[in-house]
């Protein structure tokens, strides 16, 4: 006989109020006069505050066949994903109608790939963790390839959808080997079947190759390749999002199953993830130190920082998830500040992209200026910013853990850190040092959802910076999760 | 006690205000909005002390009879700083009765000195970036004296440093002004770097750097680490009190404007360093040598610079060494196990100091910035309220009886007799006695020559200071007078009462010594100070000045302190970094760096090209990684 599972709607009500906002836009882009579509932006931006509000404080619980969990981990990554999603939003709407490609379904899609990482968040359930993926996924190839008169960005969603059906196809294959070797998909039953038997090949391939898709969703060295021409060719608003919001649901993910349900084996994967942390940032700082476009340089930049944030996870203590989940929020602030700096400037028709491009930024925009370099600050991780913060906690808590690994990776991260100065400084040091293009070819835009976004990313870098109790203390419930096992 | 955060909100707010929008006001606007911010702060902290009393009351009332009285201290926390591992800072505020009796002076006094401000300031065109700045020193020795973290004390002790240097320097135009602020900054350095030391010490012992928390705990450290705690925060407050060997600073702070010199390098900040000694007490009193060392330190810098005080010619230097002097006596109070008496001279030399600094400040307005003791004379006929001011200020700080300063000097003297009979150094009490004397005489010397005898210069007509100025004046001048009743026993002793449950609760060894005869000794202090004005009023009555001979030249050249530290340190210092900046750093540092840049560059460059677009390269590059790590995963 089989019993129907039990469903509580009331547990998911965070995802239902996004993908609810996101049916409701997509209906009313059919009627609405395109002048009108400020109404989209704004229901997308109220339905993701509701959906954080309501996230942050829902209770915990276990519900659809024990396929979905919500807990700390929960709570804490659907808000930083959450925060992700609606400056996604914030940024697009002012390029989008200068590039005339304002299409409600940009939102819709937007608001989507935010629900996929809330739901990566909560799984319990490897399947269910497939599904959450593919969510976040499959909009964002649409996203990169939303200019449509653009090769470039045609180019850029084609290969991303090419190759992330190919790491994807790595994944479920995963699946299905550690199903063959325990009989389950459900994360702890894993736990306590891998710790019952000694794990055998099929078990140890399947991990293996779980850690593959989800490296190339978090752009790890070696499945990264794809990372720098995607975010090249997509359109700014879109990169900015999707390097935000991929990482969020990735790491998120990498929390979900290293740490917390492969814990106990810990042994058998800190070297695989170590390596592959110390390959990505050592990889990502030297190859973004070539670079002449800005898009380019900081599609390596995210890769490293995806390095110091595997760092996190291959330390795997709970204080270096709380600070994994530090890092994401503090993250989404300057990540997304950076792009939306390059979003307010334009060249001849185009996207300002040449490093050149910024020089003498100061002079024009001062404001504009100054909060494009507090994000460059804040990347290269030095204080008093968020970037710091982050830094300090991932590497501290290596550090902390005494083997000779925690403390090897701590010192290729702040060695790569220094490298990463020269880079960022360096576009810093163009905008307030450079010759102002005097030929009128690159132009400012300015609208007043993108000077939110740019506030508000701004004031969370510094506050971040500043006054980090704000950030940890929210944070700090992943680790004692963790602690908790 | 909810409200008490707001003390410090006051000035940040008035900061806010001149620093924000300081342009846009006028100058009136400018100053009368600073004036209101420290004199609400200063209303706050006379709240904050009625409410604290009454607390404090209640407290004794509902603890049992006989049962043994501790201070209260009430803490307020702000917010979580920052948390990170084992270090979790709580920002938060102390209250009790020596930050209250700190917070009640640094506001007052500093009222007092902004209203005296509006009128010294009248004709500075950037009066409102020098408001933003006084502000901010307030609202960053506030945070100093209130802190209940010592990390959160350190950021004040560092902001009223960056504060004392801004302000120094606030003509920068004037080159000895912006040297001055540099070498006010770099001495600093010294100290805090020590000071800094102590803390890491302090938190790696203990765990901790909540001030209450280490003051109940000290008992539990190893003697050696306290000895050296002790050292290293007290060579911080070396630094900042201007002690010897790093007082070389204080004399030039002299180039910032007379209010400033009256209020930080006078009245608060510079006795900062006392009052980390008193607000630390359980860790100096448990440490005997290093009792030892701060009253040696206090007695020979009240020596040294008192006598240096009597050869400057400069009216502001010489206050400014007896400044020093005078932070001196207050260590040797803190040194001889007596820190309430220590903070009882902190309060009195705050109020007669500042007047004295405020009439010198006069004594420049009316004579158009000559402060030259060479230069001027006869005041007393042409500007009589300044000179009232200013003699009553010198007597206080002669300590002639009954004025201010004789109480509580005389009780410093007392106890450091205590501390002599106890252990048999009588070196402070001598050093002490013999520095009353010498205070007495210069000061005389100082009255004399600006404000007796016959004018120096003809053809200067000295005018009286406005009553903007002229009342804080009077105002210090009735607080020089009648201050002395905090401490004195016929008053009550109401400041030594307020501070005894929390300063004098220590016990420790020699402090049960045999009281000394109190009447002898202030009858010798008494008859010292006496004989120390009349010896400097026969010297230099009519305005004479014998230059002393050869000792005179070694006073004026300041032991040869500075011109020692200027060869030993600065010269070497100086070739040494050209050395650093020429051969070493261009040739060996600039060509690694730029060796190293190159190599990172070609890595750099070699990973682009392979980067060639093309999926199916990706796409194998993704294979390549499976394969090994699975490979590795099956194969381990």
């Amino acid at each position: 006989m089989i019993t129907p599972p039990v469903v509580d709607l009331t547990l998911i009500l965070p995802e239902m109020i996004v993908l609810g906002v996101a049916l409701l836009v997509l209906m009313a882009d059919l009627w609405l006069a395109p002048e009108r579509r400020g109404y989209l932006v704004a229901a997308s931006l109220a339905g993701v505050l509701a959906a954080a509000w309501v996230a942050a404080g829902a209770a915990d619980g276990v519900s659809f066949a024990g396929m979905y969990v919500r807990d700390a981990l929960t709570r804490v990554g659907q808000v930083v994903a959450l925060a992700a999603t609606g400056l996604g939003v914030l940024v697009a709407p002012e390029y989008l109608r200068r590039y005339n490609l304002d299409r409600g379904e940009y939102y819709v899609l937007v608001l989507t790939a935010g629900a996929g990482a809330m739901l990566m968040a909560a799984s319990r359930d490897l399947l269910m963790l497939f599904l959450a993926l593919e969510t976040l996924s499959i909009p964002l190839y649409v996203l990169a390839a939303w200019a449509r008169g653009n090769a470039r960005s045609q180019e850029a969603g084609m290969k991303y959808f090419l190759l992330g059906a190919f790491a994807s196809a790595f994944f479920l294959y995963g699946i299905a080997l550690l199903y063959g070797e325990t009989g389950t998909t459900r994360l702890p039953d894993l736990t306590s079947a891998l710790a019952q038997q000694p794990a055998g090949i099929s078990a140890a391939a399947g991990v293996g190759l779980l850690t593959i898709g989800l490296g190339f969703k978090a752009a790890l060295v070696p499945f990264h390749a794809w990372a720098p021409d995607v975010y090249e060719g997509a359109p700014l608003p879109a990169v900015a999002f999707m390097s935000v919001i991929a990482k969020i649901g990735a790491f998120v993910a990498l929390l979900r199953v290293f740490p917390l349900a492969l814990g106990a084996l810990a042994d058998q994967w800190t070297l695989v993830l170590g390596v592959l942390a110390a390959l990505t940032m050592i990889v990502g700082n030297l190859a973004a130190l070539a670079q002449s476009s800005y898009k380019r340089m900081l599609a390596y930049s995210s890769i490293a920082h995806a390095g110091y944030l595997l760092v996190g996870v291959a330390t795997a203590t709970p204080p270096a998830a709380s600070a994994v989940m530090t890092y994401l929020a503090i993250y989404a602030a300057m990540g997304t500040g950076a792009f939306a700096v390059a979003v307010a400037l334009e060249r001849s028709g185009g996207e300002a992209d040449r490093i050149e491009d910024y020089a003498g930024l100061a002079g024009r925009a001062p404001l504009l200026a100054a909060a494009g370099a507090l994000f460059l600050i804040s990347l290269a991780g030095l204080p008093p910013t968020g970037g710091f913060v982050a830094k300090l906690g991932i590497f501290a808590a290596a550090v902390e853990t005494g083997s000779v690994g925690g403390l090897a990776l701590a010192l290729i991260g702040v060695l790569t850190s220094v490298i990463s100065v020269y880079y960022y400084m360096r576009v810093a040091y163009v905008m307030y040092a450079g010759e102002p293009d005097q030929s009128g070819g690159v132009r400012l835009h300015a609208s007043p959802l993108l000077n939110l976004a740019l506030l508000i990313t701004a004031a969370a870098v510094v506050y971040a910076g500043v006054l980090p109790g704000a950030v940890t203390s929210f944070t700090q419930q992943v680790g004692a999760l963790l602690s908790r096992l | 006690m909810s409200f008490v955060p707001l003390i410090l909100v006051w000035p940040l707010l008035g900061w806010l205000v001149n620093g924000l929008a300081g342009r846009r006001l006028s100058r009136t606007v400018s100053g009368l909005v600073a004036c209101a911010a420290v004199g609400a702060s200063f209303a706050t902290a006379a709240l904050a002390l009625a409410a604290y009393v009454q607390a404090s009351a209640a407290q004794a009332a509902s603890a049992a009879e006989g049962a043994s009285q501790t201070a209260l201290s009430v803490i307020v926390p702000l917010f979580t700083w920052l948390g990170a591992g084992d270090l979790w800072v709580q920002a938060s505020l102390q209250v009790d009765a020596l930050s209250l009796t700190m917070a009640l002076v640094v506001s007052g006094v500093g009222f007092l000195i902004h209203v005296y401000s509006i009128g010294y300031m009248a004709h500075d065109p950037n009066v409102s970036r020098y408001f933003a700045y006084l502000n901010l020193f307030i609202f960053a020795m506030l945070l100093l004296v209130m802190a209940g973290n010592l990390l959160v004390l350190f950021v004040g002790w560092e902001l009223v440093g960056v504060c004392s240097y801004l302000l120094i320097g606030f003509w920068f135009a004037r080159p000895a002004a912006a040297a001055a602020g540099r070498k006010a900054f770099v001495v600093n350095r010294i100290g805090d770097a020590a000071f800094l030391l102590g803390l890491f010490l302090l938190f790696t012992a203990l765990g901790t750097l909540d001030i209450s928390e280490i003051r109940h705990r000290v008992g539990e450290l190893p003697d050696g680490l306290r000895l050296a705690a002790a050292l290293l925060l007290f060579a911080g407050a070396t630094g900042k009190s201007a002690q010897l060997p790093l007082h070389v600073w204080l004399p030039d702070a002299m180039e910032g404007p007379t209010p400033v010199s009256a209020l930080i390098h006078a009245a608060t900040m510079v006795t900062a360093g006392v009052f980390l000694v008193a607000r630390l007490d359980t860790l100096f009193l448990s440490s005997p040598a290093a009792l030892v060392v701060i009253a040696t330190i206090g007695a020979l810098t009240a020596f040294y610079a008192a006598t240096v005080a009597l050869r400057q010619h400069d009216l502001k230097r010489v206050l400014a060494y007896s400044t020093i002097s005078q932070l001196g006596y207050m260590f040797v109070a803190m040194g001889a196990i007596a820190p309430a008496i220590g903070i009882f001279h902190l309060v009195t030399h705050a109020f007669f100091k500042a007047l004295l600094f405020l009439s010198a400040g006069s004594v420049m307005h009316a004579m158009h910035d000559v402060i030259d003791v060479r230069r001027l004379g006869g005041l007393a006929r042409t500007v009589r309220w300044t000179a009232a001011g200013f003699i009553i200020g010198g007597l206080a700080l002669a300590g002639i009886p009954p004025f201010a300063g004789f109480f509580s000097k005389d009780l410093i003297l007392e106890h450091a007799f205590a501390l002599g009979m106890a252990s048999g150094n009588y070196i402070p009490y001598a050093l002490g006695l013999l520095t009353a004397f010498v205070t007495a005489v210069y000061i005389t010397r100082a009255v004399a020559l600006t404000f007796f005898g016959v004018p120096a210069e003809a053809g200067a007509h000295p005018h009286e200071s406005p009553p903007v100025m002229l009342w804080p004046m009077a105002l210090l001048a009735v607080l020089s007078v009648a201050g002395g009743a905090l401490g004195a026993h016929a008053a009550g002793e109401p400041l030594l009462r307020f501070l005894a449950p929390l300063l004098g609760a220590v016990e420790v060894e020699g402090a049960a010594a045999p009281h000394p005869p109190a009447a002898i000794l202030m009858g010798i202090s008494v008859a010292v100070a006496f004989a120390g004005v009349l010896t400097g009023w026969i010297v230099h009555r009519n305005r004479r000045d014998p230059s002393l001979g050869a000792m005179g030249t070694l006073l004026e050249q300041r032991w040869y302190v500075d011109a020692l530290y200027d060869r030993s340190i600065v010269a070497p210092g100086h070739a040494t970094g050209r050395w650093m900046a020429g051969p070493v750093d261009l040739g060996v540092i600039d060509a690694a760096v730029n060796g190293v840049g190159r190599l990172f560059a070609a890595l750099g460059a070699a990973s682009r090209r392979l980067q060639t677009g093309y999926a199916r390269q990706y796409a194998l590059s993704v294979l390549i990684g499976a394969v090994l790590i699975v490979g590795y995963w099956i194969l381990r």
